[in-house]
């Protein structure tokens, strides 16, 4: 055996992106300037290979020999520690033993497939560092160049003489004396065992070991421990509340049930026989009808905790578990579009002001985005929609929201597990990875988290889980299975334990693949290892089914059987180490019971300053960052993968206007379409929860309704986001939000189809002693899916032709409370927006009708900057301009001040409004849709490319060029080009 | 009688279905099938008059774009791709097959064991979506029949396309092989601007090898055969024609006309 090590260089004259990319971040966060360095990527290769059969590889393999140079030699070798440029610091670094290594296993394989003897592979990345000292590459180390939770940083040659590969197991069942245990070492025995169970959780397993008569082994407390998780059972929403708020009183006995899950009920009541839901809240994602043939479903997810420690893994992971809910819905369905929002503290935050443990917020941005861009776009699932938040309390807890939609045939819709099925895992090999994911999510993050938890970070491969999809849907069609579902948070135990609730299952511990030797039958159980799916199939299509899989190189394994003996049975090697009843797994946990409060803010009414220099104004909200285009991430994901691509997330003259929501079409042949948008505005929940909330409904289903989405056919989903809820006051502000939920749905008949909740987003840490703690602000964010009868139907948001008029739809009030103008000027107070729901439902159908008869040549809604960014946005877009007198913009309740009624007109951020561009020849039919709708006609569409926006008694006369108003928008985040120097 | 279509997919394909419906619009009949059927039976491809591979990450891109798929090609199906072409078929390689077909040394033949050009990182360092002009150069290519220019998205991180040796570009060039070009939207030369979206020398956007029926190209042409895909479709006439098609339709008719 001889360890090689094959360094690929970029050759003479070819760039070096990856010593680029990396002296451009340690200059922008200031570790050092005009860094000069050498990168490589390269391979370690374990195996019975000479100097000829190395190079030979390498050559027809591994590198590129026209655009690449190699050094090849054994681990250790002098050549390998020559530096290509002047007094260069070597750093390696290289994936922790165990940490997926996508690249390396696929090297492996091909090695393997041309002939090659090769033990094992391990990729690794080297840089040499010029004319820095040892604590400069130690921080360039420990802030850029590695990740300490996945990865291991050599300095100095290599000295290895072979790859880790695992050692093997000697099995010994471990028995939990938990009926010694007092209070005290119960709680010790949770944090300790990462267990994560309150004090009620743990005394209640006692009772229950205690009464039969033994004590629990490690896998049965680690099951329990996961089924009781926040996680996977959302305890504390679906648990007891008592809440009190300044109306009064409220007892919830399962909280989310009698708010949002009640809603959808009603709506579906009041639609009678045409109820269009098809299964809510109880599979992996929502599912609802959508044409004659097939039905959509959706999901979103959150990923927050991982991403903080590791964005890249984190993101990676996130979009690849949420693509397996659709994967996992009914018979499986197939995803169509994948959405993505995210929550950041701002990228220029200084390196010097973090905290410790964190990472640093344009590190964490830049890892979220290729994350989420490599497993997305190797999925073939096109990235359609999203959006960024900047805040500074994301800073140690940042939000990585993920979604997928999917689309399933209507007669494949519903599943049920059989007994005397076999328990079947599919893809991707268990490994040690992922351990405490569940219990881990749901916990606080503290700057110790990452050498606590870093077994719950990981890295996806996207590979494994595309060849998975591609023999699911076969298998679907070709009726192979029972049931199917997904793999994600608790592993096995989570899928098994669920899939076998109403049935029972023994499970053979020792028949799941591994990765590697040494994993016990406890961490067997319970890894998260990515891109697994588990089926219950019949004998009869068993064969078939094994087939299938193997036809397309997909691992499938029968680790079980389900029993109808109501129990949960492990077993390693024949002997029993966990025998659980379903029963006290599942119903088992004691409930919840919390106190929530809602005390309003004192809110005060909106400060305007004394003089406001409004252009001044638009173009700082312009570029803000909430505002700021987002093309540099959105191109970075393919988004018209699959065809179906009708409305892009950048549209208009110049491809590159913000639009309001994607239209896919989901069958390649046929017109109908979905709607993707979502809604999310974290500044007003500081004002009020309630109505941040019904603000967010409101701004998802508009921006679908500005595209052409039929109001009568959007679902939406709710996911929240938020700090500690043992709190009171932090639960009862979530209390607030999903009673407006409850009425925003029922009132515009938009049922929740699906939803999730992630809780305990605060990051705490230590100076000197002293804790401080940063709580997340409260986030709900909603994601809408809206349909459309025919595609050419759609529209979008940029002008289209000089002389065209502009109505503005809707009322607007003073509403600046949590507004981006108090954001970027010195002004203060001012209401949140609220929702008029009834004026909201009769808008939105107005609108919809106004677009489906072909009255309407752009639409956009109203949100972050109000009025002016909306025009300055259309107009920009279309290469047209706007002028547009402002006096006529209907403004309830002014006060008499001019130029205070003026800022309110330009910026307030009510909710139900939208601008439309009409024709001359359509005005008549277009205003007959508004009978009981404010309309204003409040402008025209100009040749001249310039925002003007006219009030004569206010004396304001608002000129820009469209020009400038763009870069100013385009110039915060458009991290590829060299920087512009903005006014 | 239409004229049958065998598209190849790997795992990491993802183009496959889009790639079929565009076939069958053309008028051709179109299968999709796994690799490992055609590595079990390599002799199925008689059957076809078109071979495609399409677009997507084929192994993850693991190791280098394209890279192992072209291997198994080289090493297993090298006689058959032989076959193909010597009996006067077509051959097509969209983006990740554009990757494969060059890398395995189909398209342009190989010096001994060293490659004459290939498909590298773009510029930016990291992938890009967005929508191209192109214009076609000479009529060698069978797949560019008729075209002058075409407007497609792009979709890759890995396709910045560079010789090996600057003069093959000439012999290359003057032959009519380098037959698709990124350009300005009148059809100028990128001359170093961002109409060039990843850096290819001399804006190569598409290549053919010498008898003009093998073609591998970057952009995406199944991804416009419908107005409604076109970036800017509500601003233009309901006349407004879908560009990529017409690849599909040369393919078909190059048996059928």
């Amino acid at each position: 055996m001889t360890l090689w090590e094959v360094d690929i260089y970029p050759a003479t004259g070819q760039p070096d992106l990856a010593a680029e990319r990396i002296a451009g971040d340690a200059a922008d966060m200031g570790l050092a300037n005009e860094l000069q360095l050498r990168t490589a990527r390269g391979y370690l290769v374990d195996g019975s290979l000479d100097r000829a059969q190395i190079e030979q590889l390498s050559q027809r393999l591994l590198s590129d020999a026209v655009v690449e140079t190699t050094i090849i030699d054994e681990v250790g070798h002098r050549r390998l520690a020559e530096s290509p440029i002047a007094g260069g610091r070597l750093v390696y670094v290289l994936p922790k033993a165990g940490v997926m290594d996508p690249v390396a296993l696929t090297a492996r394989q091909a090695m393997g497939d041309m002939g090659s003897s090769v033990r094992e592979v391990r990729t690794l990345r080297k840089y040499w560092l010029q004319g820095v000292d040892q604590s400069t590459v130690d921080e360039l180390c420990d802030r850029l160049l590695a990740n300490d939770s996945i990865e291991q940083i050599v300095q100095g040659p290599l000295e290895m003489t072979e790859l880790q590969v695992g050692s093997p197991y000697d099995f010994e069942k471990i028995v939990i004396p938990l009926s010694s245990l007092d209070d005290e070492g119960l709680m010790e025995l949770s944090r300790s065992g990462q267990l994560y169970m309150t004090l009620p959780e743990m005394q209640q397993v006692q009772g229950h070991f205690v009464e039969m008569g033994r004590d629990p082994t490690d896998i049965e407390l680690e099951t329990v421990a996961q089924t009781w998780s926040e996680h996977c059972s959302h305890k504390t929403l679906a648990g007891r509340i008592a809440y009190r708020d300044e109306r009064g009183e409220r007892h919830f006995d399962n909280m989310l049930k009698e708010t949002i899950f009640a809603a959808t009920e009603t709506i579906r009541q009041q639609l009678g026989d045409d109820d269009w839901c098809v299964s809510v809240f109880v599979d992996n994602a929502g599912v609802v009808r959508f044409d004659d043939d097939f039905n959509v479903v959706f999901k979103v997810e959150t990923h927050n905790h991982p991403s903080a420690l590791e964005p890249y893994g984190g993101a990676n992971t996130g979009i690849g578990g949420v693509i397996r809910d659709p994967l996992g819905t009914g018979m499986g369905a197939k995803p169509v579009c994948n959405t993505d929002v995210f929550c950041f503290a701002p990228p220029d935050s200084k390196l010097s002001e973090l905290p410790p443990g964190v990472l640093h917020p344009k590190r964490v941005m830049k890892g979220v985005v290729s994350g989420v861009r490599d497993y997305g776009n190797r999925m073939g699932i096109p990235t359609v929609n999203g959006a960024i938040y900047f805040d500074d309390r994301y800073l140690g807890n940042p939000l990585v929201y993920c979604g997928n939609v999917g689309i399933l045939p209507q007669n494949k819709s519903l599943k049920e597990p059989k007994a005397d099925d076999w328990v079947v895992a599919i893809g991707g090999r268990t490994g040690r990875d992922g351990i405490h994911g569940a219990t881990f999510s749901s916990a606080e993050l503290t700057s110790e988290s990452e050498s606590l938890s870093g077994g719950a970070v990981q890295i996806g491969n996207a590979i494994t889980e595309k060849m998975v999809l591609d023999v699911l849907l076969q298998a679907r069609d070709q009726e192979l299975f029972s049931a199917v579902t997904d793999c994600g948070a608790g592993g096995f135990s989570s899928a098994v334990g669920e899939m076998g609730e109403k049935i029972g299952a023994e499970v053979w511990l020792e028949k799941a693949p591994l990765k590697y030797d040494g994993l016990s039958y406890t961490e067997i159980w319970i890894s998260e290892a990515q891109e697994r799916m588990v089926f219950s199939v019949p004998d009869e299509t068993w064969q078939a089914f094994h087939d299938l899989c193997a036809s397309e190189g997909v691992e499938a394994t029968i680790i079980g059987r389900f029993e109808p003996h109501g129990r949960l049975v492990l077993k390693y090697h024949d002997q029993v180490v966990g025998d659980l009843s379903m029963e006290f797994l599942h119903d088992g946990r004691p409930p919840v019971v919390r106190e929530a409060t809602y005390t309003p803010p004192t809110n005060s009414s909106f400060q305007c300053p004394e003089t406001v220099d409004w252009s001044g104004t638009l173009r700082k909200i312009l570029a803000s960052l909430n505002v700021a285009s987002k093309e540099w991430v959105i191109r970075q994901y393919d988004h018209e993968v699959q065809g179906g691509s009708v409305v892009k997330p950048l549209v208009g003259v110049a491809n590159d206007g913000p639009s309001d929501a994607a239209v896919v079409r989901p069958r390649l042949d046929s017109a109908r379409a979905l709607t993707i948008s979502c809604g999310m505005n974290p500044h007003y929940g500081d004002y009020d929860p309630y109505h941040m909330a019904a603000s967010a409904i409101d701004e998802a289903v508009r921006n679908s309704v500005a595209v052409g989405a039929d109001p009568s056919r959007i679902a939406i989903l709710d996911n929240f986001c938020w700090g500690y809820t043992d709190r009171p006051d932090t639960l009862g502000s979530l209390v607030r939000a999903a009673i407006a939920c409850q009425e925003m749905a029922v009132g515009l008949q938009t049922p929740f189809i699906s939803g999730k909740d992630s809780l305990n987003n605060e990051f705490s840490y230590e100076v000197d002693g002293k804790k401080t703690t940063i709580a997340i602000p409260a986030t709900l964010l909603i994601s809408a899916m809206g349909q459309l009868d025919d595609a050419a139907h759609a529209v979008t948001m940029d002008l289209k032709e000089a002389g065209h008029l502009l109505y503005l739809i809707g009322t607007t009030y003073e509403e600046m409370g949590g507004s981006h103008f108090t954001l970027v000027t010195d002004a203060s107070g001012g209401h949140p927006p609220t929702v008029d729901i009834a004026n909201a439902r009769r808008t939105f159908h107005a609108v919809h009708d106004a677009i489906s008869r072909g009255t309407v040549r752009a639409c956009h809604d109203l949100s972050e900057g109000g009025l002016a960014v909306t025009l300055a946005e259309m107009a920009f877009a279309g290469d047209l301009g706007v002028d547009v007198d402002l006096d006529q913009v209907p403004l309830s309740a002014s006060d008499g001040d001019a130029a205070r009624d003026a800022t309110l007109r330009l910026f307030s951020e009510s909710n139900t409004r939208f601008v439309c561009e009409v024709a001359e020849d359509q005005v008549a039919e277009f205003e007959t849709c508004f009978q009981d709708v404010t309309l204003t006609r409040i402008g025209t569409v100009v040749d001249s490319p310039q925002v003007r926006i006219r009030s004569e008694i206010a004396s304001l006369d608002l000129e820009e060029s469209n020009e400038l108003l763009k870069k100013v928008w385009q110039a915060p985040l458009d991290w590829d080009s060299p920087k512009k120097g903005i006014a | 009688m239409k004229p049958r279509v065998l598209i190849i997919r790997a795992p990491g394909t993802n183009c496959d279905l889009e790639t079929q419906y565009a076939f069958e619009l053309a008028g051709g009949a179109a299968d999709v099938l796994h690799i490992n059927r055609w590595l079990d039976h390599p002799a199925l491809a008689d059957r076809y008059q078109i071979l495609c591979i399409p677009g997507g990450f084929s192994y993850g891109d693991d190791v280098a774009a394209g890279r192992i798929l072209a291997n198994q090609i080289q090493q297993f199906l090298a006689d058959e791709v032989a076959d193909f072409i010597a009996n006067d078929k077509l051959i097509l390689g969209v983006c990740n097959g554009f990757q494969a077909l060059l890398k395995s040394g189909i398209l342009l033949p190989q010096e001994k064991t060293r490659p004459v050009a290939t498909l590298t990182w773009n510029d930016a360092g990291h992938f890009i979506d967005r929508w191209v002009h192109l214009k076609v150069s000479g009529d060698r290519c069978v797949f560019l029949r008729n075209i002058e220019s075409m407007y497609l998205p792009i979709a890759h991180a890995e396709g910045k396309f560079v010789a090996d040796q600057e003069e093959t570009l000439d012999t290359w060039s003057n032959a009519g092989q380098l037959a698709l070009s990124y350009c300005t939207d009148d059809g100028s030369l990128c001359n170093g601007g961002s109409d060039n979206p990843n850096g290819s020398q001399r804006d190569v956007a598409g290549v053919c090898d010498a008898t003009g029926r093998i073609f591998g190209l970057m952009p995406h042409p199944e991804r416009f055969v419908h107005r409604t895909q076109h970036p800017r479709w509500t601003r233009l006439g309901s006349d407004l024609s879908a560009d990529g098609l017409a690849v599909f339709r040369n393919a078909v008719e190059y048996f059928t006309a």
